[in-house]
């Protein structure tokens, strides 16, 4: 059980670490640097709490190795909006149309709908259910995380 | 973003965005497991891979050899410490409730029974170190079928050696009307008049599948005798009370906190004996003690819910009058009675007649152990059976009087004009409007337009048949009535309580006993507030989910926070104000009955100008320098309330289905649901709750169910084999609401949180059922999975032949 | 779940990572995406010594066109190939069925070659492999070798690679003209496995169909040709008739298995019935 060092730019700032290989990404995300927005569902990578952009696409952040980050750059939850007080429009569609209700999915929820709006700007209802297929949700019934969707994406000029 | 409120209007009935989502949005979360105290120790539990068994043998000293390991116990080891898990609804006097100890005692009853745990100073270690304890399990047989438990000489979950009576029979619970209001004189005076329907339902087991795992902290305080204990529970106030009772710690050195919580469904109303487990070893070591559990544990221990075989006759006269109804049940209980499993089917016994008028009711219950997991509430808990079984009787009765499924229901409901309106089944159902609701529905869905399209595809043998599903659906939520809820044996009470304390800076805390996660008390709670204390919604935080805090309260679970919290803050900001109007009136020089309340400030009739605000008030109170005789300093005032009764949410669902009788696949085509949950405090949020509610009975109809083999082993075991459905498998809903005000409620509220699941469900399978009828289909077994509507089909078209 | 302790060990080039499952023995595994392997390790169905991850070599990453067929890195994602402008246009029936797995974030990590060397029963690129007779291309101690896709899928999770073997890139001959292609992909929900699913790819000359091929996922061990199915349409006119005709034999030969999401025999009336729609849609009938 050696350590690794690895280092991984998280929320725009550097991490220098020692984990142990078998060490999952979100918890090094979590135990190791307190980035604790980011969350675990599951152990099966159905759930999709833990999704966290990595090099810019999203990943379920349970079924990556801290390892296989070493040189990457990782944005959480916490470091979408830049700045104290500043929102996202995808966080901010998620306040208007009520896309959230306990929030333990909300994380991966907002970060896979920035990765569908960064791929496709102004997608249908069924393209942003589909889009949203790898990240369960058992609070809301989906209706209005799809309507923050598109509310994002109207407000991001993608309709 | 924040939310800022025109003080002049009430603050109730606006669709309010949410005080909770800045924090939730952004990351800024206090979920259980998010709590790292220095120097925890992190908890394991190993668990029993069998349903069934003897432990010949158990020796837990070799995880201590593992590194970072700083104990290990199984129940031996544990001793004393060892506390039973408690029981606290004993329907029956003679219901059987076999010990249930945190760690199994020489026996595992269940997949997942917790056998030993390991203390760790990782919880990388602590996973590590379970496989290095030893244990030899003796296998006994396992019996996971109801009928077969019941059966002579089956194994039993609790046998006699074990000094239990050695039957799987828990309680019978009978509710049997002799003479003229039994179910068989109803139908022999009707004489050939009477048509009976018979059927068998089976509602099948589900998980809560809430996304936050469980998770518990236990930490003794050091200096002050305080242990504090954080979990992810939805009754942090119940916790604290039956902490005390199984662990023998004081209640008033138990401080229970739920931060963050993700989601219940009623599947965190419950004392866990993890919870017991991290509490004594905390106490034990007098170290800080966590647990969190994984999904595959949850699979396996978090409790289950519904798991009924339904036995129900319906009798109508020939043009469709209803004669009444008789229910007999098996209810599965699973290994272990947890805290309400028994009473969870006696919750659906008022339920199933329903909306609907008859004069003979008849039912029973037996619950049932068997080697699985123990049941108990999950969302809806004992009203969605009820409801889909009746729900779906009414269309098979529907169907063998040659009528219309909504027209039969019309001519059986309660009409607007009959309320209040006693039930057969004993309750007074207050208001409701059963005919706007369903007309409302019907707008909405286009029903006479689909029913066309149906006939259409008929005609025209579509591989894809269309058929249309009802639900008239009716709740009984808001538990309850104190009294009510003693004559059911039900060993707590169902009040709520709340304090409202307006601070000399002129902020408002208002302390709740309820305990959101999810429901967004934060914000509708400072509606309430707001628009009785005329402060602004912003200025005023909403305490909760922490005894030591919060101290008195019933929690959150079977839709009672509005219901019966709601009542609680109404009456604690109206007391406020009456002991505002004391000080102001002194301040004012007028007597208090010369003052108006108005958007938040005491106004002298008559001479509006002279005005003082409210946090004047509070400031006065503080500083106390000027106050009337025999006015005590500070301004605060609290409430318990004891709700009059529980309250009575309806709706009509329609859904439209679309089933592929080549494959057996259906889509829900539309879905149109129409509720009445009286005065809407916060509409944004209602409509959250619906969403919600639905597509967990949706999931019930389609996609979930847990499956064991004959073994007792769980086959649905993780999320990749319990499906819970995702935004690809669900459409948008249309929704709308109509308003008939609670009367026995003074918010006129009632509860909305269960009633989509509840309503959903049967609404689904109706709508199956509708497609295939023709093809001689009168039922499909949930889930409804390709493969049971493919079979159900074939079996109807082989028994055609 | 958190799981066992491993060693790991990223190589560079293709030859380290095979020195590296040499050095590591039996229980050396390669780690591409990892969609697969997380939550077997997780689950501690698995207990590698050390992972060879294979991520960092940059030859086994991207498409090339290399005449007659495309040249797949085995490393090339999910996400890569269905957006691939190389394989839509010359092996879009890959494409289009690598659109079905999973969900994007797994898309975005899990690779064609890790998805055919897990060989699971139920993965979908492995049978649209199998209907466009793909070949593995894969390095092992004794050099480089190729395998044809039939011969490649053995068993139940078990490929033909050796357990000191790297698959480094799959050769997709391109499908000429004349050809048109589906995956049907039939599943309980959106995210999970297929229950049943069919690809095919029929080409059509003047209303007759002159050659098909149809694989089938989950109907036994191992993606199977249905050769009946095949045959049957090969000479038969492009009609909806024909076809139906046709896949009414589209079970024969298969084993599938009786799990949690359907029994054998339901399995095989999927095939008959999405066999039917996935050559119709491939035919354009
Ligand atoms: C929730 C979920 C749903 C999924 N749904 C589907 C689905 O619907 N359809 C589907 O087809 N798949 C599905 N998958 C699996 C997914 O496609 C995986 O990405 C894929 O099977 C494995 O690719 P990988 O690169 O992630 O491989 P890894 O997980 O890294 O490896 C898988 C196996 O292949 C071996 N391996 C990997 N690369 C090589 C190589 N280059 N040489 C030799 N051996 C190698 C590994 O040792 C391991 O045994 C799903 C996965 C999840 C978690
Ligand atoms: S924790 Fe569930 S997918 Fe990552
Ligand atoms: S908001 Fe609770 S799980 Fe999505």
């Amino acid at each position: 059980m050696t350590h690794v060092p690895i280092s991984v730019t998280v929320d725009g700032a550097l991490y220098e670490a020692e984990v142990e290989p078998r060490s999952l990404l979100v918890h090094f995300l979590r135990e190791d640097i307190g980035r604790v927005g980011t969350v675990v569902g599951c152990d099966t990578s159905n759930c999709g709490t833990c999704t966290v952009l990595l090099n810019g696409r999203s990943v379920k952040s349970c079924s990556v190795l801290a390892v296989q980050a070493n040189g990457a750059n990782v944005l959480t939850i916490q470091g979408l909006a830049e700045g104290d007080g500043n929102w996202h429009p995808v966080q901010q569609a998620f306040k208007e149309c009520h896309g959230l209700q306990c929030g333990y999915c909300t994380p991966g929820m907002v970060m896979s709908a920035v990765d569908l709006l960064q791929e496709n700007p102004s997608p249908s209802e069924e393209e942003i259910r589909e889009g949203l297929e790898g990240c369960l949700c058992r609070c809301t019934g989906y209706h209005n995380i799809v309507k923050s969707v598109q509310f994002a994406a109207e407000m991001m000029g993608g309709k | 973003m924040t939310e800022t409120m025109d003080v002049t209007g009430s603050a109730i009935g606006r669709p309010l965005r949410r005080k909770e989502d800045a924090r939730l949005l952004h990351g800024q979360t206090n979920w259980t497991d998010n709590i790292q105290l220095a120097g925890t120790l992190h908890m394991a539990v190993l668990r029993s891979p069998m349903a069934h068994a003897k432990i010949a043998h158990i020796d837990v000293s070799p995880a201590l050899e593992r590194p970072h390991v700083v104990a290990a116990f199984s129940a031996k080891e544990l001793g004393e410490l060892n506390g039973a898990v408690p029981c606290v609804w004993p329907v029956t006097d003679d219901i059987q409730m076999p010990p249930f100890h945190a760690l199994a005692v020489d026996k595992v009853r269940h997949v997942g029974d917790c056998v030993a745990v390991v203390i760790a100073n990782t919880k990388y270690a602590a996973a590590d170190a379970l496989d290095a304890i030893d244990v030899d399990y003796e296998p006994l047989p396992a019996v996971i079928d109801m009928e077969a438990a019941l059966k002579q000489g089956s194994v039993a979950v609790h046998d006699a050696a074990d000094g239990s009576l050695g039957t799987n029979r828990c309680y019978d619970f009978p509710l049997k009307p002799t003479g003229d209001g039994s179910f068989e004189a109803a139908v022999k005076a009707a004489g050939d008049d009477a048509v009976v329907v018979k059927r068998r339902f089976i509602n099948q087991r589900i998980i809560a599948g809430f996304m936050e795992p469980r998770a518990v902290v236990a930490s003794p305080m050091g200096m002050s005798n305080e242990m504090t204990v954080w979990s992810a529970t939805q009754i942090p106030h119940v916790l604290r009370v039956l902490l005390a009772l199984v662990t023998g710690l004081p209640e008033n050195t138990l401080r229970i906190v739920a931060p963050d919580v993700g989601g219940g469904f009623g599947g965190k109303l419950q004392l866990y004996r993890e919870e017991v487990l991290a509490v004594q070893i905390a106490r034990h070591l007098g170290r800080t003690v966590k647990w969190v559990e994984t999904r595959s544990e949850d699979m396996v221990s978090s409790h289950h819910g519904r798991d009924q075989i339904q036995d129900i006759q319906i009798a109508a006269t020939k043009d469709g009058k209803l004669i009444g109804m008789k229910v007999d049940l098996l209810a599965n209980m699973g290994a272990y009675l947890q805290i309400i499993t028994p009473g969870i089917p006696l919750l659906g016994m008022f339920m199933f007649p329903a909306i609907y008028k008859m004069d003979a009711y008849e039912f029973s219950c037996t619950g049932v152990f068997t080697n699985t997991t123990p049941t108990d509430a999950i969302r809806g808990a004992g009203r969605p059976e009820a409801t889909y079984a009746i729900e779906r009787i009414m269309d098979e009765l529907a169907a063998e009087l040659g009528m219309d499924p909504l027209k039969l229901r019309e001519m059986n409901w309660i009409k607007n004009t009959e309320f209040p309106y006693t039930t057969v089944a004993g309750l007074a159902y207050d208001s409701g409007n059963y005919e706007a609701a369903t007309e409302r529905a019907l707008e909405l869905f286009g029903y006479d337009e689909l029913r066309a399209e149906q006939e259409q595809r008929r005609a025209s043998g579509d591989p894809v048949q269309l058929g249309l599903g009802i639900s008239t659906f009716t709740e009984m939520c808001g538990l309850a009535p104190s009294r009510t809820l003693g004559a059911l044996k039900y060993v707590a009470g169902g009040w709520e309580h709340c304090t409202i304390r307006a601070l000399p800076t002129g902020k408002i805390e208002l302390i709740t006993g309820t305990s959101p996660h999810g429901q967004g008390h934060e914000t509708a709670w400072s509606q309430i507030a707001s628009s009785i204390l005329g402060v602004p919604v912003d200025d005023i935080e909403v305490v909760h989910g922490d005894t030591g805090r919060a101290p008195y309260g019933m929690d959150t679970y079977g839709s009672r926070s509005l219901a019966v919290g709601g009542q609680a803050i109404k009456k604690a900001a109206e007391r406020l104000v009456e002991k505002a109007r004391i000080i102001a009136a002194h301040q004012l020089e007028c007597s208090p009955d010369d003052l108006d309340f108005i958007q938040g400030e005491f106004r002298v009739k008559g001479d509006p100008a002279k005005a003082q605000p409210l946090a004047a008030v509070a400031f006065e109170a503080f500083t106390a320098h000027n106050l009337p005789d025999g006015v005590e300093p500070t301004l605060q005032a609290e409430a318990t309330v004891d709700p009059n009764d529980f309250s009575y949410p309806h709706g009509t669902h329609l859904a439209a289905m679309e089933v592929d009788v080549e494959t057996g696949k259906v889509k829900i085509r539309k879905y149109v649901a129409v509720d009445d949950c009286g005065v809407q405090v916060n509409p944004l949020i209602v409509e959250g709750q619906v969403h919600g509610g639905l597509v967990c009975g949706i999931a019930q109809a389609l996609y979930e169910g847990v499956e064991y083999d004959s073994d007792g082993n769980l086959l649905t075991a993780s999320l990749a084999d319990y499906l819970i459905p995702s935004a690809a498998d669900l459409p948008s809903f249309i929704t709308d609401r109509t308003e008939t005000p609670s009367t026995t409620n003074p918010l006129g509220t009632k509860g909305i949180g269960e009633a989509g699941a509840i309503a959903s469900t049967p609404a689904i399978i109706n709508g199956i059922v509708d497609a295939l009828r023709p093809m001689g289909v009168t039922d499909v077994k949930m889930p409804a999975t390709p493969e049971n509507v493919w079979r159900a089909i074939q079996a109807a078209q082989g028994g055609a032949q | 779940m958190i799981p066992v302790a491993f060693d790991y060990t990223k190589p560079s080039t293709v030859d380290e990572a095979v020195q590296a499952l040499i050095a590591g023995g039996e229980d050396a595994k390669v780690i591409s995406g990892g969609q697969s392997l997380m939550p077997v390790l997780r689950l501690r169905m698995a207990a590698p010594s050390v992972l060879v991850d294979v991520g960092g070599i940059a030859e086994m990453n991207g498409v090339s066109d290399d005449g007659d067929h495309l040249l797949i890195g085995s490393n090339t994602t999910h996400h890569d190939v269905m957006n691939n402008a190389l394989v839509k246009q010359h092996a879009g029936l890959l494409a289009m069925t690598a659109a079905t797995v999973a969900d994007p974030q797994i898309r975005h990590r899990g690779t064609l070659g890790g998805s055919l060397a897990h060989a699971d029963p139920a993965g979908d690129l492995p049978t649209a492999a199998l209907a466009l007779e793909c070949v593995m291309v894969a390095q092992g101690p004794k050099g480089r070798r190729e395998i044809a896709a039939k011969d490649f899928f053995v068993d139940y999770f078990t490929s033909a690679l050796e357990s000191d073997e790297v698959l480094v890139a799959i050769k997709v001959p391109k499908m000429g003209d004349g050809w048109g292609y589906h995956y049907e992909k039939f599943n309980r929900t959106a995210q999970a496995w297929a229950t049943v699913g069919v690809a095919a790819a029929v080409k059509r000359q003047n209303g007759t169909i002159t050659e098909a091929r149809v694989a089938l996922t989950n109907m036994g061990p191992s993606p199977i040709r249905a050769s009946s199915v095949e045959s049957a349409l090969a000479g038969a006119s492009a009609s909806a008739d024909a076809i139906a005709a046709a896949s009414t034999s589209a079970a024969d030969g298969t084993r599938p298995t009786s799990d949690l999401h359907a029994t054998a025999e339901f399995r095989e009336h999927l095939a008959r019935v999405l066999t039917k729609r996935a050559v119709a849609q491939a035919a354009g009938v």
